[in-house]
């Protein structure tokens, strides 16, 4: 479909107004009458057996209304259901109970729930519920849960394999058999917390006339979680609403359905009055889903020119202790398809282990799977660039997927839309003058002085996607999108999509579009979403795919409206509908300008219908269902600077310069925000964060006191540069850009750390490269080469 | 998170919140600012039955000259401090240091004695109050008595502060003399803000330019916070090079029980010790030279 | 025992009766309903709960409402005056200060304190004096971007920032 758009306006969001004056609706904000609080007793213990529960002291308290345990729930609340299930895995699907039923699994798996009338009285009573545990052993790395005698945590998933998944293409074995040289690295992708500002919650009600549940929910997809919530209730689903207005942040944290969302409706219909459940933030940091927690052996074969002719991937993905909603998908068909990058590597496999520990289950978190593939394969190029004393940029040329070759179906299969993988890095390039930094860094050298350039060239799947894909690779559900644009007699319009943003900007982006189409003022447009009740259906905002697909679904909505449009006027004008020219809000017939009718004019006959041509029918509204035909591959280059005190190992970001194309861009503001924000929380990954347990399985980054969410010093100023390389797969030539950054900036900090330390003989540090890490694989590396480069003048 | 039940009280003079202190059953404590305890009170890390706000009684809070010290009422926050400009003249060590206390707005409530009293090993002050050899006064039932910091501290979150005994002040003897430099130095937690490591530095050099006399309070490394004596001894007299400065700073571990968390281990919280020890001398002779309360 | 206080909030009187236990940001969002400031954590790091008390940047989960009795409070809902935004609004707006918005409440009135305190910020000054409000959406590049905004437009109006008494300074 040919790309007839110009948009690229930085608009003020229409969001904003009512969420810089405090009258946002966030789940907490929501205030019922009658309401009451619900809070959840958490099991301090990574894995043990529930031997006595007694809540009868807490039932007592006053101001508490109900105490809820696990076979109290047990035949009237299904089990947490899994949604992806990848075909040709072997997963195992271990029932995930609200409450735990006799065992728990992890330290915050869900022990009983009291429901009172305030929340300071439901937190008192927490206090009161009585529980003996007998203790099991712990396991909660995924290396460990595998090995022989480790403790089990499900019976019916032996070896607490959960599922093994394979993907390949060519002949790996023989590029290996072939290869001029190999390099091979253990890399360790840790465990995330995602830690949206807002933490999780619900409010529920019952209306027992109806027979119907409202739900106000954190949810980045209130359909799905309307879906799930049927499933586990037995509510049917057209007796579900789900709300979800303003949402603080979800980052992938907020696709699933979780336990405690049910209890809240489970406990609204059992008391017959509302009830709230809102996490603390110390229940988010064990109850919330975790992200990334890969351990991976690569091996990378190329020939000595720096031809890159294999790579071979084992990767154990640590799933937690049950079976998230989406997480079967993260580390295999989100991850796996990506490991190739933007290099013609023909020859590749991936084994991926899912495994069980008792640890927080493990779901999307920004980016989900594809930051893990793109830190592997840019970590491997520089390895290999470093095996073969090429400079990185030399290496990524020679292998990259010529311009020429689009689209381009990989070893994996997957058909990359388009792209411009030297552009982009040329202009990388020339932002940080890399010849000139070299030179600074030879020099500096000398000096004891470590300054590092590391270079990410990525490329991403994104814009999810075909439902037939989604269906194939097992996803248990569609991944379209419908959409409804509505034209009042008063010439405003509403706009209605399944897709839910939460700070991606798209009350704007989508008003921009309809705007644009129909060519309304944006102030007259008002875009519609989060309320189940409204919107007819929808897979949500996650994978970047809000704009690129339920934005398609939108701008063809306006086409058909426009259509119509077009022809009433045409009518109403007496003229030929093929007279009819629409330019700018205007239906005018073709040579006499005069001769015309403004949108806002059409839209009033439409609705009243006085004069309708022959078999039109009333109204000027339509719907369009919009399914991609392919994923959309956003692409691009990012340079991280940095110089690196040996002394004290910290690192300090110089430079940060991201070239990245996401395709046509509608809102370049919005599009440069969703930069930031995703290589902060990359540049998080890569220095700051990471979630660590004991041995007894209790997580010790547990609080923001623990656990590192950068703040405003941490992060440095990211120099944006946008290219716009359309995507041919959708109407608006766009690619999705909301998790660019993350995928892209973890791994050029570590390229860059590890460049500035090659005089020390280091090649690869684990994550975060905290000061002491830093500094320790210096030590370290100097013990063994037994050799000290220059050290800083003091 | 939500606290669990206690009783209040915001006495508006000493002598009825001393009375208060002794007169009730149960766990007792006092609230200052409430910047260390709220948080504890909120995970139900720390109970009380009943909080003794002192945060109303007007004669714990402000700031004095006294001769050739300054004394800050216990519940002077730090943002007073920082407004002081009589602080910021007589004894800029203790501005450098409020100053990387946690964030602008713990800084408008937390306390000076709020700190003190809660005694947490990463606390920025104690190696600045141990640095500068200040004096806490304390009441209690029984009186009021002085005690020098380097008593104050007795161990992680303890202190010599007696059940029933308020800090009500605290006395800095000032730093604005001729060739006096001095600086603090801190790494900080990524997440908490606190000091893993954080080093206090006054230096006064003689005429001549050797070292007069060194002082060095070391913070966040160990259990609790200690004056650095081998470093101090070790600079007694020296010309004030970069060799000698290393030479000294390497001393700046010794006799502290090191801390160790999933963040910093004890090996690091040494070496950092070392490193902002050298860090903070350099830049507190560099002050010393550059003229008198640089 | 339930204590009486009374406060001033955005300029309009209240009394109560509370709970000691009761956090000043419950008092806000619950007893008053102002939904606006809002609770991102348990610990004292996130800074979204941030209000003025008597001119003064505190995070409100960490104060006691006892202890606020005979203050005077600000909050976000109380910085647009007679429907026009404030300036910091404004530049929030225009450059893209935030996304999810959860934590920009927050935010917004700890640059009210900071640019009372320094109508002339540096953008390190401005990043040193926000390291206690969590961003997870911006990555703090437009929050800085705004604040030097909005300090440039309120020195160029010479307007007090709204809601911030005469500073008394401490000597």
């Amino acid at each position: 479909m040919a790309v007839t758009r110009l948009f690229g306006s930085s608009v003020k969001r229409r969001e904003d107004p009512r969420l810089i004056t405090g009258r946002a609706m966030y789940t907490d904000d929501v205030k019922l009458p009658g309401m009451a609080y619900m809070a959840i007793l958490r099991s301090p213990y990574a894995h043990a057996r529930i031997t006595r529960l007694d809540t009868s002291r807490a039932s007592k308290q006053p101001g508490v209304l109900a105490v809820y345990t696990g076979k109290d729930i047990d035949g009237k609340l299904n089990p947490m259901p899994c949604a992806w299930l990848p075909k040709d895995s072997d997963l195992k699907v271990p029932p995930y109970r609200a409450l735990a039923l006799d065992t728990v699994r992890f330290t915050g798996d869900g022990v009983a729930a009291v429901v009172a009338t305030s929340a300071y009285i439901a937190h008192d009573a927490l206090d009161l519920i009585d529980v003996d545990y007998e203790q099991l052993p712990v396991v909660t790395e995924q290396t460990a849960a595998v090995a022989a005698g480790a403790p089990q945590l499900h019976e019916d998933a032996p070896g607490n394999q959960a599922m093994h998944w394979r993907l390949g293409g060519g002949d790996v074995d023989s590029a290996f058999r072939d290869a001029e040289v190999v390099v091979r690295q253990r890399i360790v992708q840790q465990r995330l917390v995602p830690n949206a500002m807002e933490t999780r919650g619900t409010v529920a009600q019952w209306d027992p006339g109806m027979g119907e549940l409202t739900m106000y929910n954190t949810s980045q997809n209130p359909h799905i979680a309307r879906f799930i919530s049927s499933v586990v209730t037995g509510i049917p689903e057209n007796k579900i609403r789900v709300i979800a207005r303003d949402v603080g942040g979800g980052f992938g944290s907020k696709i699933p359905v979780y336990p405690g969302d049910m209890l809240t409706a489970f406990a609204a219909r059992e008391l017959d009055r509302p009830v709230k459940w809102v996490e603390t933030r110390r229940e988010n940091f064990v109850a919330t889903i975790h992200g990334r927690d890969h351990v991976q052996e690569v091996e990378l074969a190329a020939r000595k020119d720096g031809t890159v002719t294999g790579l071979r991937v084992k990767a154990w993905a640590n799933l937690g202790a049950y079976l998230s909603m989406a997480a079967p998908g993260v580390p295999t068909w989100l991850f796996g398809t990506m490991v190739t990058g933007c290099y013609t590597i023909p020859n590749f496999a991936v084994d991926v282990f899912g495994v069980f520990t008792n640890t927080t289950p493990v779901d999307a978190y920004r980016g989900a799977g594809r930051p893990e593939a793109a830190f592997l394969i840019e970590r491997m190029m520089d390895l290999l660039a470093v095996e073969l004393k090429m400079d990185p940029v030399d290496l990524r040329r020679k292998n990259f997927i010529s311009k020429d070759a689009f689209p381009y179906t990989a070893a994996s299969t997957l058909q990359y839309d388009s792209g411009d993988y030297d552009m982009t890095l040329d202009k990388a390039l020339e932002a940080v003058d890399y010849k000139a930094l070299r030179r600074e860094q030879e020099e500096g050298r000398k000096q004891g002085r470590y300054l590092g350039i590391g270079l990410s060239t990525y490329v991403e799947v994104c814009g999810l996607g075909p439902s037939a894909a989604a269906g194939a690779m097992g996803f248990q559900g569609g991944l379209w999108e419908p959409a409804t644009v509505r034209v009042l007699a008063t010439g405003k319009a509403l706009v209605y999509t399944g897709t839910n943003p939460h700070g991606q900007g798209e009350e704007t982006t989508f008003a921009q579009i309809v705007g644009e189409e129909l060519g309304l003022p944006i102030e007259d447009i008002e875009v519609i979403h989060g309320d189940t009740a409204q919107i007819s259906m929808g897979w949500g905002t996650y994978g970047s795919r809000t704009t690129a697909v339920g934005g398609s679904a939108i701008i063809l909505a306006a086409r058909k409206v426009r259509d119509k449009a077009s022809k009433l006027a045409a009518h109403l004008l007496e003229a030929a509908p093929e007279d009819i020219v629409f330019d700018q809000g205007r239906f005018s017939v073709k040579g006499s300008p005069a001769r015309a009718k403004t949108i806002q004019d059409i839209a009033l006959m439409a609705n009243v219908a006085w004069d309708m041509p022959e078999g039109m029918a009333p109204g000027l509204e339509e719907s369009h269902f919009y399914d991609p035909v392919n994923f959309t591959f956003p692409f691009g280059a990012h340079i991280c600077v940095v110089d690196v005190d040996a002394d004290t190992g910290e690192v300090h970001i110089r430079r940060y310069v991201a070239v990245d194309d996401c395709g046509l861009v509608i809102n370049p503001m919005i599009v440069d925000g969703q930069v930031h924000g995703g290589v902060a929380q990359g540049i998080g990954q890569a220095l700051y964060e990471g979630a660590i347990y004991d041995e007894g399985g209790q997580l010790i980054t547990g609080s923001m006191m623990d656990y590192t969410v950068p703040n405003s010093t941490q992060i440095p100023t990211i120099e944006t540069i946008r290219t716009e390389t359309p995507s041919p797969v959708n109407p608006l030539g766009l690619k999705g850009v909301g998790e660019t950054g993350t995928i892209a900036s973890t791994e050029a900090v570590v390229n860059a750390v590890a460049d500035a330390l090659a005089p020390f003989g280091i090649h690869h540090l684990e994550m975060p490269m905290t000061p002491e890490r830093v500094w320790r694989t210096i030590e370290d590396a100097k013990r063994q080469s037994g050799t000290t480069p220059a050290t800083p003048g003091r | 998170m939500y606290p669990a039940e206690f009783d209040y009280h915001a006495p508006t003079a000493l002598a009825d919140a001393l009375h208060l202190l002794q007169g009730h059953d149960g766990t007792v404590k006092v609230l200052a600012g409430g910047q260390s305890l709220l948080p504890l009170m909120k995970l139900r890390l720390a109970d009380a039955s009943t909080l003794v706000d002192i945060g109303r009684i007007a004669e714990l809070r402000g700031i004095r000259e006294d001769g050739d010290a300054v004394v800050i009422g216990a519940t002077t926050t730090y943002r007073d401090i920082l407004d002081s400009a009589v602080v910021g003249r007589r004894v800029p060590l203790l501005v450098d240091t409020v100053r990387q206390i946690g964030d602008m707005q713990v800084r408008s409530r937390g306390t000076i004695g709020g700190s003190l009293a809660h005694a947490d090993p990463g606390g920025d002050l104690p190696a600045t109050i141990l640095a500068v050899d200040a004096q806490m006064t304390a009441a209690g039932s029984g009186g009021t008595r002085t005690i020098a910091a380097r008593d104050f501290f007795t161990g992680m979150l303890t202190t010599s502060l007696n059940e029933g005994e308020v800090l009500t002040s605290v006395r800095l003897p000032a730093l604005d003399q001729a060739r006096t430099g001095s600086a603090y130095l801190k790494h900080r937690h990524p997440a908490s803000g606190y000091a893993v490591v954080g080093v206090a530095a006054i230096v006064r050099l003689a005429a001549d330019g050797t070292c007069q006399e060194a002082r060095v309070g070391v913070t966040g490394a160990g259990s609790q916070a200690m004056r650095a004596g081998g470093v101090e001894s070790a600079l007694q007299g020296k010309a004030l090079d970069d060799a000698t400065l290393a030479d000294a700073a390497s001393h700046a571990a010794e006799g502290l029980d090191l801390l160790s968390d999933p963040y910093a281990s004890a090996e690091f919280r040494g070496h950092l010790a070392q490193v902002l020890t050298r860090r903070a001398l350099a830049a507190a002779v560099a002050r010393a030279r550059g003229g008198p309360g640089a | 025992m339930r204590q009486a206080i009374h406060v001033t909030v955005n300029g309009a009187e209240h009394g109560y009766e509370v709970e000691p236990r009761l956090l000043l940001v419950h008092f806000l969002r619950d007893v008053l309903g102002l939904t606006g400031t809002h609770i991102g954590c348990d610990t004292g790091q996130c800074g979204a709960c941030t209000v003025l008390l008597d001119g003064r940047a505190v995070k409100s989960c960490m104060v006691l409402a006892v202890q606020a009795d005979g203050a005077k409070i600000s909050t976000v809902e109380g910085l647009a005056t007679k429907g026009e935004l404030h300036p910091i609004q404004q530049a929030f707006w225009e450059k893209h200060g935030l996304q999810c918005g959860f934590c920009t409440p927050g935010v917004m009135m700890a640059t009210v304190c900071l640019l009372a305190d320094n109508p002339t910020p540096t953008d390190e000054q401005i990043r040193e004096q926000l390291e206690g409000n969590l961003c997870r959406c911006t990555g703090y590049q437009n929050i800085v971007a705004a604040v030097r905004t909005a300090g440039e437009r309120m020195r160029a109006s010479a307007a007090a920032p709204a809601g911030v008494p005469a500073q008394a300074r401490a000597e």
